[in-house]
């Protein structure tokens, strides 16, 4: 079924009786060519991507909950390419790219809002930083601007410009970033990879690998064994859970990071901004809420929830430079569980077992690159090549010394 | 969280620093044949178990003691707290 003003209108006036299901509820099949494994953002959308642009080859996702439980429907929605460094800046302004053509793509509404992202600047010493990060990002043709701080309380009146340590004294601009809905983007890439024939079976655990001289012969799994030409694990926070059965360790952290939203309020924030300094960010969803978050709590979880320290610290930082967001009642909080790893930077590449291929180690950032993510894993599975703008996503780096570590921390998964 | 330091008694885990997994004590021989792969993989791979996990947490607002803690990844539970000192001497470092 194709979505579409019309239809809407159609639907309207007769009842909504004509409105199917958006994807069917597929039963697993024996063999595939390629068994991809988790229905988060990543894993959704790489079933599509290869579907549409690689192969018509039999394709399904295998999920242990329900599409969307995971990260993609837990994180702060925000989209954006300002990074650094080559390994990174080149595949993020890709997935910005595709985020902009994505819902004529996928006939699907997304709520893709390019209302910008703003990075605060406090010191003469990070002005500099994000000016080398801006002229970066231009380089990789992204969009970035330098706003002085008169032109960030022209934008954002409420800002609080003179707190004590951290005044502000301009902002990197990304306008082109932004939010997208996240729950949307699930359903909308599960949508239009169902349409072209992907099978996506949800209360599908899997449980182990068929690994025979070698290579990877398919996945023991709660609903029996699937075989598969290919097998792509897509777990995010669960790769090492994961991996670890196919006898792998990962260069990579489980941790657990809070995000915030406020009882609705009246239209007062129109983009992103990010308090770097302090460890906090916000956004104002379009139903009102402020949207908000911080740091990592910091030490390996699988819990899914947090503790207070980091509350306390991330109102602490909105309410330095944000002194109004006091007045607005916290309505929600919850956790989800990162795949931080060594160096901050994602791996999409093949293991050593042939037919087992890994994507994974996204940290607190991998919903914005869910497009490009999707696309990059579709072409390495379908061509054993990596794409153009994902070639320094290896396993290896870590051994040959050419980590991608946009914040130099080292090798310490919980600075990143 | 709170942690029951050895000396100090319970303490609130927001006075450490995290380090990571208690295998970090075993920095590998750097004169072994294969250092090199010894130490990508002390550097760079982890277990980063569901369930317990020995871990080393500093305590660096309090007696700058470091200490190996089990706590269970899943519920955050803290099962055991030992001085990093006492485990390595133990696991035979530092003779
Ligand atoms: C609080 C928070 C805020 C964030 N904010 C942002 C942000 O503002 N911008 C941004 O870019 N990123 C953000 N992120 C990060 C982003 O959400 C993740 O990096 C991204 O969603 C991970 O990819 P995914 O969508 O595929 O993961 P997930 O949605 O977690 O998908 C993985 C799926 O695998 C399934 N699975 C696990 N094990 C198995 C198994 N054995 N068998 C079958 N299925 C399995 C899980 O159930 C899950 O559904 C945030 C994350 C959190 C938690």
């Amino acid at each position: 079924m194709h979505y579409s003003g019309f239809k809407v209108i159609k639907e309207a006036l007769t009842g909504h009786r004509g409105w199917g299901p958006a994807w069917r509820d597929a039963t697993p099949k024996a063999q595939y060519d390629y068994v991809i494994i988790g229905g988060g953002g990543h894993g959704l959308a790489t079933a599509y991507y290869l579907a549409k642009e690689f192969k018509q080859a039999r394709i399904a996702v295998l999920e242990k909950g329900w599409i969307g439980g995971g990260n993609v429907g837990r994180n702060t929605t925000i989209i954006r390419s300002n990074y650094l460094l080559d390994g990174n800046e080149p595949f993020y302004e890709f997935s910005l790219k595709l985020w902009e053509g994505l819902e004529q793509d996928l006939n699907y509404n997304a709520m893709v809002s390019q209302r910008g992202i703003l990075n605060l600047i406090h010191s003469d010493a990070q002005r500099d930083a994000f000016i080398r990060r801006g002229n970066a990002m231009i380089l990789n043709g992204a969009d970035a601007e330098l706003l002085s701080t008169a032109q960030i309380v022209e934008r954002y009146p409420f800002l609080n410009v003179n707190n004590a340590r951290f005044p502000i004294k301009g902002g990197l601009a990304q306008h082109r970033g932004g939010t997208v809905r996240h729950d949307a983007v699930a359903w909308g890439y599960a949508r239009a990879a169902d349409r072209r024939g992907v099978d996506i079976i949800q209360n599908c655990e899997v449980t182990g690998f068929r690994i025979e001289n070698g290579t990877c012969k398919g996945v023991e799994t709660s609903r029996g064994f699937i075989g598969a030409g290919k097998v792509a694990s897509c777990v995010a926070g669960s790769s090492s859970r994961l991996m670890e059965k196919a006898g792998m360790r990962l260069p990579i952290e489980s941790h657990v990071l809070q995000a915030f939203v406020s009882e609705g309020l009246k239209p007062l924030l129109p983009g992103v901004i990010t308090f770097g300094a302090g460890h906090f960010y916000c956004s104002q969803s379009d139903k009102g809420g402020l949207v908000f978050g911080g740091d990592l709590d910091g030490y390996n979880s699988y819990a899914q929830r947090g503790n207070l320290p980091v509350v306390e610290d991330v109102c602490e930082g909105g309410m330095a430079i944000f002194p109004n967001l006091g007045r607005a009642r916290l309505l929600r909080m919850w956790g989800g569980i990162m795949d931080m790893s060594m160096d901050g930077s994602p791996i999409i590449d093949r293991t050593h077992i042939d037919g087992l291929y890994f994507n994974g180690g996204w940290c607190y950032g991998g919903f914005k690159a869910t497009p490009a993510s999707g696309f990059a894993y579709a072409h390495l599975l379908a061509t054993d090549t990596p794409h153009k703008t994902a070639t320094a996503y290896r396993f290896d780096r870590f051994a040959t010394g050419h980590m991608i570590d946009e914040k130099g921390m080292g090798n310490q998964p919980n600075l990143h | 969280m709170l942690i029951d330091h050895p000396i100090l008694g319970p303490r609130d885990a927001a006075e450490f620093v995290y380090k990571g997994d208690a295998m970090l004590i075993h920095r590998p021989d750097w004169q072994a044949e294969d250092a090199v792969a010894q130490f990508t993989d002390y550097g760079y791979l982890r277990d980063n178990p569901a369930g317990l996990h020995r871990e080393l947490w500093f305590h660096e607002q309090g007696d700058r003691s470091w200490l190996v803690v089990t706590r269970d990844t899943t519920t955050h539970e803290i099962t055991k707290v030992e001085l990093a000192r006492d485990v390595a001497r133990a696991e035979g470092r530092s003779r």
